[in-house]
């Protein structure tokens, strides 16, 4: 069986929903008889989802405005 | 042309909502109304990306603007071999990277330099989470506790992960937009995600609980 630091090393593909099946039945097995590794492999999906739940938040108004005074002004330069 | 009146500073009608790539080929075609969709389709995005890397508001909106000015001035060139999205990105990316460069000096290591990923140990803090973290904070106080985490990771990795897990970019358009290998991605990615598990793991964990709590 892999250590926790060879499987740690693989936990991206382990993550990977098209990792091959063959990749995923081998580390499979050590999360299946490693508590530690499970509660990483779990809190880390967690933080992944944490991440991407977030809505970007809206630009300040006074950044956004200059950025389309900018772009007025570089397109009508260049008309 | 504002973003509150959407309106663009040519009176060609607006171009029907439409794919990437249409809108793409009329800004291209100098239609300045459909440049001006594709910059608010991506404008909250790239200035997300510009201050995960930047952690500067002042250098965020430095970046916001020159991206989108370069990417007008330079849509020319745009050869459609990846998607819009992508190139504005890389745009955006150099821009903040130049920033922290002038800002960090000789400190700053370049993504292109290969570093240390597979030996060092990462310190693991094992305990299970405390229930769902957006149901138990504001949604202001989580986007502060998972904007603080990402600025403790060190630019090669915040950038990565931004890109490959906040924007959701394939690896191999993260690899392409920051000019590094894939390798290269996957070896960041795995490094930032473990030490971003590690501080959100100390923030939700479950008091007083182990990982038994699990089984």
């Amino acid at each position: 069986m892999l250590t926790c630091k060879q499987f740690l090393q693989e936990l991206n593909d382990y993550l990977d929903p098209n990792v091959d099946p063959v990749t995923k039945v081998h580390l499979e097995a050590h999360v299946c008889e490693c508590p530690n590794c499970f509660v990483i492999v779990d809190t880390t999906r967690k933080t992944l989802q944490v991440y991407r739940g977030i809505e970007p938040q809206e630009i300040p108004e006074d950044v956004k405005s200059r950025l389309w005074k900018a772009l007025e002004r570089k397109m009508a330069a260049e008309s | 042309m504002t973003p509150s009146s959407n309106t663009a500073p040519v009176s060609a009608p607006a171009p029907a909502p439409s794919d990437e790539g249409n809108l793409v080929a009329q800004a291209q075609a100098g239609n300045a109304q459909a440049f001006a969709e594709l910059v608010k389709r991506y404008e909250r995005k790239i200035y997300r990306i510009a201050k995960n890397i930047t952690q500067n508001d002042e250098d965020a909106e430095d970046v916001l603007q020159d991206a989108f000015l370069k990417a007008y001035e330079h849509l020319s060139g745009f050869q459609g071999h990846s998607r819009f999205y992508t190139w504005i990105v890389r745009i955006a990316v150099n821009e903040a990277l130049m920033k922290l460069r002038k800002r960090k000096g000789d400190r700053f290591v370049s993504l292109d330099e290969p570093i240390d990923t597979g030996e060092e140990e990462v310190k693991r803090e094992v305990a299970v989470w405390e229930g769902n973290p957006e149901e138990q904070y504001s949604k202001e106080e989580l986007q502060r506790i998972l904007n603080e985490a990402v600025e403790t990771l060190k630019p090669d990795f915040r950038t990565v992960f931004t890109l490959r897990d906040i924007e959701e970019l394939s690896t191999e358009e993260t690899a392409e937009a920051l000019g590094i290998s894939i390798p290269a991605v996957k070896s960041r990615l795995l490094r930032a995600r473990l030490a971003l598990r590690e501080k959100l793991t100390r923030q939700f964990k479950r008091k007083g609980e182990d990982v038994f709590a699990y089984l």
